[in-house]
């Protein structure tokens, strides 16, 4: 085995990981923000690989699925929000989760409804077709855009929430409701604006999943529990987390699909249950509130 | 935590007239069941309801009692059905001792994914435990020259038990619920030792607070992995009978959209309360037998109910109705 077939498998697992970390950063930030474990996340996600096929070809055009879907289904995702699940804050916790996973029930079904059960071939926009060479091989260019674009995004994101006054209204809001509501910020609002964004980042991650995954409305029930798993292992509500575990997760999938090939869909449960072992709330995780 | 605890919350409330005929709640639960199957449309959803209704019992132990909510309990499921059908198709180990091996192994499995997932709490032990059973699932598919993988376990058929020296034809459907019912009572009189005993106490005690159980000495940890084994081994008890019944184990029996139907079914029926768990496995069956005759995607409904069911009703149908005749709040 040459070193540039490692290295190539390696980036492999660093798209892998990328997508990995867009879905699980959605889940995490609902949850940190708002304390609710979206069970329907694998669905929209599911929804959002949906939506992008059929904007895709309806406007003939990649870019425009990619741009809209996730805006789309995160409006969507507000919806939900006002309708249900803000009906169940100040209730059990297991409430939300009990809902969205009911929710997931109709989204599936109703995408069986509207787009059959078979799988649908989801095309690679023509201008990433074919592999790049880097040098010591070859690498698939939509791969490499993956990387690039959830890089960006994960950047935007971090210096919005760490350098703007929205970010420090969500950051406090997520620390004392009461207290901001006293200072006079709905928060309300900003409720429904990070359950929008967690949706909208679901569907993004479904999107961009589509051309390396066939779409098929059973897809996000794999999703959801590699969302959980990621977030289980770089802790509850931690974005650093979440970026840290989906890069991990991915990386050792693809590495050990390199060598015992049967055991990558086993391998990280097992990370997962070494590091619940060692640290039960997770990498990057506060103790206390989950262990 | 406000000093020691005088010990009122784990105290049950004294026993009054109604308490006293709730007392025999193991010998009404079955005298319903063994009139069950004239009860219901077809024999074939009596012995279905049967088998439901022992997993989400099971499971009840943990979600309802405890207050953990897991979404593993297919795992468990899924192993008792496993262990029984390769017990009997593979090794030729007689059916009743198959059961009682396959419950032993799946108590084993329940250990093992309880130390991991009981060191975590609250929507982390939800999502943990989901983690774990989907990693069971995989196994699953994976080992396919032990499991079928994705066609399931075929190739072990119960036509014959005896028992006490008495020939029983398994294929006729009267004398096969009758026999799984045998096991559905054995499950219904343990759980009810489980409950009434100091165990029980603790366990309704962790659900309620369980900071303040931890501060009256009880050992927290162990008693969510304990009370892990024994909602597991009961599970498990539905799985060998699922076994025995179909004489096949489908892959699906293991992915956690079964422990999604378990959770399901807890809540349509209602948690904490003894009998809700069957209510919840018939009600559940039978709007899936209604609507799948008008449209295959009776999901769709499902979803819809369970959602309603969150939102307005979080009792369920057997919890409701016990609260209406005022018995919920003396016994939960």
């Amino acid at each position: 085995m040459d070193l540039s077939l490692i290295i190539m498998q390696l980036l492999s697992g660093i798209a892998l990981g990328a997508v990995l970390v867009i879905t699980a950063l959605g889940l995490t930030i609902v949850f940190g923000m708002l304390g609710v474990v979206n069970f329907a996340h694998g669905a929209l996600f599911m929804i959002g690989a949906y939506a992008g096929l059929y904007l895709a070809s309806l406007t003939g055009s990649f870019w425009w699925g990619l741009l809209l879907a996730p805006i789309l289904i995160g409006v969507f995702g507000m919806l939900i929000e006002f309708v249900l699940i803000r009906r169940l804050y100040g209730r059990s916790i297991d409430d939300p989760l009990l809902l969205t996973f009911g929710l997931s029930y109709i989204l599936v079904e109703g995408v069986r409804i509207v787009f059959g059960s078979d799988g649908i071939p989801f095309p690679t926009p023509p201008q990433l077709i074919g592999v790049l060479d880097l040098g010591i091989g070859f690498f698939p260019r939509y791969r490499l855009f993956v990387i690039v674009l959830v890089a960006v995004v994960l950047l935007v994101l971090w210096l919005t929430l760490e350098k703007t006054r929205v970010g420090l209204i969500v950051r406090a809001g997520a620390r004392d409701p009461t207290i901001m509501q006293v200072l006079g910020v709905d928060i309300g609002r900003v409720w429904l604006a990070i359950f929008g964004l967690g949706v909208g980042l679901a569907a993004l991650g479904g999107v961009l999943a589509g051309p390396m995954r066939s779409v098929n409305p059973e897809m996000g029930s794999l999703v959801l529990a590699e969302a959980f798993v990621v977030t289980v292992i770089g802790g509850l509500g931690s974005i650093v987390g979440a970026v840290v575990a989906g890069l991990m997760v991915g990386i050792s999938i693809s590495m050990v699909a390199l060598f015992a090939p049967e055991m990558a869909t086993i391998v990280m449960f097992a990370l997962m249950a070494v590091v619940l072992l060692i640290r039960p709330q997770g990498l990057f995780g506060v103790r206390g509130r989950t262990a | 935590m406000t000093g020691p605890s005088s010990g009122e919350a784990l105290a049950k409330p004294a026993a009054s007239g109604l308490g006293r005929v709730l007392d025999h709640r193991v010998l009404l639960s079955i005298a319903v069941l063994a009139i069950l199957p004239w009860l219901l449309p077809s024999k074939a959803l009596a012995v279905n309801v049967l088998i439901y209704g022992v997993v989400v019992m099971g499971y009840n132990l943990l979600f309802g009692y405890t207050g953990l909510l897991s979404f593993g309990q297919a795992a468990f499921f899924g192993a008792g059905a496993y262990f029984t059908g390769i017990a009997i198709g593979r090794y030729g180990v007689p059916w009743f001792a198959a059961v009682a091996l396959a419950v032993l192994l799946s108590t084993c499995l329940a250990a093992l994914i309880g130390v991991i997932s009981t060191r975590t709490r609250g929507i982390y032990f939800s999502m943990v435990t989901l983690a774990l059973a989907q990693l069971v699932y995989y196994v699953a598919l994976q080992a396919a020259s032990i499991t079928g993988g994705e066609n399931g376990l075929r190739g072990f058929t119960v036509d014959r038990v005896s028992l006490f020296g008495l020939q029983v034809n398994f294929l006729d459907p009267v004398n096969k619920y009758y026999v799984l019912m045998a096991f559905a009572a054995l499950a219904l009189w343990f759980q009810s030792r489980i409950l009434n005993s100091p165990f029980g106490a603790v366990i309704e005690a962790i659900r309620e607070n369980e900071q303040r159980a931890r501060a009256c000495g009880y050992d927290v940890e162990r008693s969510k992995l304990v009370v892990f084994m024994l909602s597991g081994a009961i599970s498990s008890l539905g799985g060998c009978m699922l076994a025995l019944h179909l004489s096949i184990v489908p892959l699906d029996i293991l992915h956690y959209q079964t422990s999604g139907m378990i959770v399901m079914m807890v809540l349509l029926g209602g948690a904490r309360s003894f009998f809700g768990p069957f209510v919840g496995a018939a009600s559940f069956l039978i709007l899936e037998d209604v609507i799948s005759l008008w449209t295959p995607h009776w999901q769709i409904f499902v979803g819809a109910i369970f959602v309603l069911f969150v939102l307005f009703l979080p009792k369920g149908i057997w919890g409701t109705l016990l609260d209406g005749f005022g018995i919920g709040k003396a016994r939960p």
